[in-house]
């Protein structure tokens, strides 16, 4: 027997919980093309109503940071403390803000 | 551009195994020990073949179901562990290995799965017994594994565990209504619970002394509990539901302990290896419905590989 990657390409699946709620992963599935992808997400991860949106992706176009590289990637965002609400004074009293 | 960053294989192992012991999941991508890697791929894949295999006693009893709403019911659950086979492959693939070749470890031998399927499915009692007990055993297996520390393992756990418990109550549904049922019937229920008891208790696997991949399972946190306590969990928790509807537990050293626990006799390891080892009822039968089936769907992969072409 030989053994021939004969399944399919690899694809991404993400789910919509709830209209208004953000996509979130799900796990991935094989499939030959997209609407093949997009049945079979909804077999494999939907049958119990989890979902009012689906998206799939083929997980070759899907762009990601190694971890290896993480410290040096997210490293911008540690010297910008300003950015964040509690970066700054307020004086006694104020109120809504 | 971007930085490489050279670091010495001890400080990766220190690394790794400072996310172990503070409860961080380990993701595909981050560095990992061979052991660990190859650890997860066979116990992965075993679990996922358990799965797709784990479909077949019950196929057997889709055409023959008492009623139309039992048949949906099978039917469901069987789509299920075939979704769950797929949760797991997937889960494996993230290891670097394909499922082409895990199917034709499978194929070869070389992969196993569990040996309980390895049992006949002789009456649509049996259909209660595999749904309580095999189901039951395999979420009390599973609900610990969803603390697994490899991040896509887990994932997989926690959205089957979700699923699995409609497998177990529709089993006991299916022993109780039995038990309510006329002398035959009762008598159905009770011969498949005594031949599905001892192999439902030899899924937790050997003793952990006997178990030769426990330590490291154990230290890297891919198992949380050890084979002799989840099994003694099953049981603790499974006599009382089989009282309940009054069956009796093919145990005759069984007794209570204050504490709630049971003292039951010791499983039959002799068989359990030997059906492990391939010459349990049904291996042969099991690998060779898979082998041909796959095979036989072979034009179809070859046809939808030419169409996603186009």
């Amino acid at each position: 027997m030989k053994n021939k990657d004969n399944q399919g390409e690899l694809w991404e699946v993400f789910i919509q919980s709830k209209a208004g709620q953000p996509y979130k992963h799900a796990g991935s599935v094989h499939a030959y093309d997209r609407e093949m992808a997009i049945d079979n997400a909804r077999d494999a991860y939907t049958r119990r109503g989890e979902g009012t949106g689906l998206w799939v992706v083929k997980s070759k176009e899907i762009v990601a940071v190694t971890p290896n590289e993480e410290g040096y990637f997210f490293d911008p965002a540690n010297d910008k403390v300003y950015r964040h609400p509690t970066f700054y004074e307020m004086p006694e009293g104020v109120k809504q803000m | 551009m971007m930085k490489t960053v050279l670091t010495s294989p001890e400080e990766l192992l220190k690394e790794f195994e400072e996310k172990i012991n503070s409860e961080q999941k380990i993701e595909p991508l981050d560095w990992m020990p061979e052991e660990y890697r190859n650890h997860l791929i066979r116990q992965i894949s075993q679990h996922a073949h358990s799965e797709v295999i784990g479909m077949q006693p019950e196929g057997n009893w889709i055409t023959r179901a008492p009623s139309l709403r039992s048949k949906k019911i099978l039917l469901a659950k069987i789509q299920d562990e075939g979704g769950h086979g797929l949760y797991l492959y997937s889960a494996a693939e993230t290891l670097g290995v394909s499922r082409d070749q895990f199917i034709q470890w499978l194929h070869k031998g070389k992969a196993k799965y569990a040996s309980v399927f390895n049992y006949p499915a002789l009456t649509w009692a049996d259909m209660g017994a595999i749904g309580w007990l095999v189901d039951g055993a395999a979420i009390t297996n599973q609900v610990s594994l969803q603390r697994t520390s490899y991040g896509p393992y887990s994932r997989a756990m926690v959205r089957i565990c979700k699923e699995e418990s409609f497998h177990q109550r529709q089993g006991y549904e299916i022993m109780w209504k039995m038990m309510q049922g006329t002398k035959d019937q009762q008598e159905m229920a009770q011969d498949a619970l005594n031949r599905w008891w001892w192999p439902s208790l030899m899924m937790f696997g050997p003793h952990d002394g006997d178990s030769p991949q426990s330590a490291n399972a154990m230290k890297w946190k891919i198992k949380r509990e050890t084979n002799d306590n989840l099994r003694d969990k099953f049981i603790n928790k499974t006599i009382p539901q089989a009282e309940l509807i009054g069956l009796k537990i093919p145990d005759s050293k069984l007794e209570l302990q204050e504490d709630g626990t049971y003292i039951h006799s010791d499983i039959n390891w002799e068989e359990f290896w030997k059906v492990v080892n391939g010459d349990g009822p049904c291996n042969e039968q099991r690998l060779e419905h898979h082998i041909k089936f796959h095979n036989e769907g072979e034009w179809v992969r070859e046809a939808a590989i030419k169409s996603g072409l186009k």
